[in-house]
């Protein structure tokens, strides 16, 4: 049932699933999930261009290309945002989609020669091609980056929030900046053979944005988006590996957007039903204060504290039905129903109970 | 004579590229080019899933399927932007990738039926355009460059048709809505072109390489020129002129034609980056310069005028107080001296620099805009 390959694919995916959830929160809580992007597909032309210069697959050859063309794309984009005053959007795209195209000329170059056909896996990912040969050093890059990431913990937690203090305060950000930038580098790239270049950004950010809708702080961020990351990168994988000829990349990206969406709807507090059901409270709670005010001011106009208001009237003052209003606040306690004035009255009379004036004058205390 | 599959690539090219440039201006212009990259990913699974719902694998029931999913890509994003759980550029990574890797599991599910493969939808087959024409006029032409030249022709009329509206729009949404013209609607508008246009495209070159030649010629333009009509026109020619450079550079090597074309819309930025008089960085290093030079001879009007006909001028007047008092290097005195002589604002008797009217008057006149700065 469990075979070795699955066994080393799933490892595979579920450390990749770890980094890109430590890294993505970073990357996402600064605002740069687009730059993920562009580094993820200009890293093709490196990951070719190491193929061509090393003359194999190689692992360390793979990664130094990939790094190499990513710090050269994120020079680009410096170059044309600062130098040439491109808006940022544009300069992402121009630099991703040039360094992709570089990347597919490359690649019709790498196809002429042998040993070139696991190339393409790079596109969208292939489970298949991890080897158990490549899980210690993808263990080793992986265990680095985190060990780095804990070693300036405090540091990048003040650039990513707050850069002007963390300037005001001496740290180097720029440098802190590209030594982030430069471990998403590693991490897209030790991705790249499992998730491809076209898909890897959804891994870093996915994750991430899951784990922001459960909780505050920042450790417990990062710590469940690796958390995320590593069970839907290896569900994914494993996923994919049960079907047959289905890429890795999109099953893992799916997985991981899946959790991402899921969170999104429904963390308490943060999702969006919990937000629209507290939005429902507050507006029953409003028209309920609103039925009470009404009920009390017109008891008060009239002298009479235990003064019943005609249901007809009370629409007519607030303007709308108060019927499941105030079937709520009787329910509730706050009102009951009166006698009609004369027999045989065509509407309901109501009038507050204790429990209704003392939350009445504690409503209105509050307002004061 | 060029052989007629070469004449086909390059027409099929040609029509990518002008399309591209037409609407990538205005997406360029209003900050939206990351939006043309979701739109031309998410197409992917507007194709797949019309195929699977009416079994149609082109024509505009193809075309409608994609342009609904491009659309609905921004869209999304933007719905989960206005949550204000997460910001565009995450919204955006989370939204597309998503509705491409649905679409890439779809095709990889129904390889057998579906006449794509996911190695052309990334990466385009330009090359093999030839394989599947039709008769038109009597003449031989492919079937991707027939639906190109219907989009492009969309695209071309709709742009002469909101010219004044596009451009208001890119520039100044507020003043647009104000003035009633309907920015959201015109700005929905331009993303189903978009989504169209990378439709026609996918198939020559790809979903990411349709980025290059909607995006690159279009910052291109906007690189050298100012007006929104020059920017086209030079979108329109670096697109056209890359087409024509990548393809015989694609045969020259034996690469990818697509990629080649793509990567060479890249030359016409180099160019323009570091020759377009406007933004270019040779121009602004000029720019740079000579601005210095202005601000270095206001410093020595500015001096010369402190000390004029005080006792100190025939010791602070002089070139070597320039060198001395101020720090300048040798040459650099030289040049600000040489400037201002030229421009006639200084005069030199032997070693004495005077101040001629004009040089006078201009110096008074710094000497009050910094005290009025000052004040303020």
């Amino acid at each position: 049932m469990l075979s070795p390959t699955l066994v080393t694919v799933a490892l595979a995916a579920a450390m990749i699933g770890i980094l890109a959830g430590v890294l993505g929160s970073f990357l996402v809580l600064r605002g740069q999930s687009l730059l993920g992007d562009v580094i993820a597909h200009a890293s093709l032309p490196g990951v070719v261009g190491g193929f061509l210069v090393s003359g194999g697959r190689g692992f360390a050859a793979v990664l130094t290309g990939a790094l190499v063309s990513g710090a050269l794309a994120g020079l680009s984009v410096q170059l044309l945002r600062r130098g040439a005053g491109v808006k940022a959007d544009a300069a992402l795209g121009t630099v991703l989609s040039l360094f992709f195209a570089a990347g597919v000329v490359l690649l019709s170059v790498a196809q002429t020669r042998s040993g070139s056909a696991g190339l393409t896996v790079f596109l969208f990912g292939q489970a298949a091609s991890v080897l158990r040969a490549d899980l210690v050093p993808m263990a080793g890059v992986g265990a680095a980056v985190l060990l780095t990431v804990a070693l300036f913990w405090k540091e990048f937690q003040l650039v990513s929030f707050d850069p002007v203090a963390a300037r005001a305060q001496g740290l180097p950000v720029s440098a802190l900046e590209t030594l982030m930038t430069v471990l998403i580098a590693v991490t897209i790239v030790l991705g790249l053979a499992l998730a491809g270049v076209v898909l890897m950004v959804a891994l870093l950010i996915a994750p991430a944005v899951a784990a922001r809708q459960w909780v505050r702080s920042l450790s417990a961020m990062v710590v469940l988006a690796a958390v995320l990351g590593a069970a839907s990168g290896g569900a994914g994988a494993i996923l994919s590996a049960l079907g047959q000829g289905v890429a890795t990349g999109p099953v893992m990206v799916l997985m991981a957007c899946a959790v991402a969406l899921a969170s999104l709807m429904l963390a308490p507090g943060r999702g969006v039903l919990a937000r629209a059901a507290e939005q429902r409270r507050r507006r029953r709670e409003l028209r309920g204060t609103q039925v009470l005010a009404a009920i009390g001011g017109l008891s008060a106009d009239h002298g009479n504290p235990a003064y019943a208001t005609d249901k007809a009237m009370l629409d007519t003052y607030l303007g709308a039905d108060s019927g499941a209003t105030l079937v709520r606040l009787r329910d509730a306690g706050l009102l009951r129903e009166a006698p009609p004035a004369a027999p045989g009255g065509a509407t309901p009379r109501w009038e507050l109970t204790e429990a209704g004036r003392a939350k009445l004058a504690q409503s209105s205390e509050a307002r004061e | 004579m060029i052989d007629p599959i070469t004449l086909m690539i390059l027409g099929t090219g040609m029509l990518v590229a002008l399309s591209g440039a037409l609407v990538g201006s205005f997406l360029v212009l209003r900050g939206q080019s990351m939006a043309g990259d979701a739109i031309s990913h998410a197409i992917v699974l507007g194709i797949v899933l019309a195929w699977m719902l009416t079994g149609a694998q082109s024509g505009p029931v193809s075309v409608i399927g994609a342009a609904l999913a491009g659309v609905g890509a921004v869209l999304g994003a933007q719905a989960l932007m206005r949550s204000r759980l997460l910001a565009q550029d995450a919204a955006t990574g989370l939204v597309f990738p998503a509705m491409f890797a649905a679409g890439v599991l779809l095709i990889n599910l129904n390889a057998r039926n579906l006449h794509l493969d996911v190695d052309t939808v990334l990466l385009g087959e330009i090359g093999f355009v030839w394989l599947d024409t039709v008769q038109v006029f009597g003449l031989e032409v492919p079937q991707a460059a027939v639906t190109l030249a219907v989009v492009t022709l969309i695209d071309a009329i709709f742009i002469a048709a909101f010219w004044k509206e596009l451009r208001l729009m890119a520039f100044d949404p507020g003043l647009a809505a104000a003035l009633g013209f309907r920015p959201g609607l015109l700005g929905l508008a331009l993303l189903v072109l978009t989504a169209v246009t990378a439709v026609a495209a996918f198939e020559a070159v790809g979903v990411v390489l349709f980025l290059a030649f909607l995006i690159v010629p279009a910052v291109t333009g906007r690189l050298v020129s100012g007006g929104v009509g020059a920017m086209i026109g030079v979108a329109v020619v670096s697109g056209l002129v890359a087409v024509g450079i990548g393809h015989w550079a694609a045969l020259t090597w034996d690469v990818s034609i697509g990629g080649s074309m793509a990567l060479a819309t890249g030359l016409g930025l180099v160019v323009a980056l570091a020759a377009s008089p406007r933004s270019g960085l040779v121009a602004a290093r000029i720019r740079r310069r000579s601005v210095r030079l202005e601000a270095r001879v206001a410093v020595l009007l500015a001096h010369l005028h402190a000390h004029e006909s005080t006792e100190a001028e025939p010791e602070e007047c002089t070139p070597a107080a320039l060198i001395e008092h101020l720090g300048w290097s040798m040459a650099r005195a030289e040049a600000v001296l040489i400037a201002a002589q030229e421009r006639g604002v200084v005069r030199r008797e032997g070693n004495l620099l005077h101040l001629t009217e004009a040089g006078r008057a201009l110096a008074v006149a710094e000497a009050r805009r910094t005290e009025r700065a000052g004040i303020r």
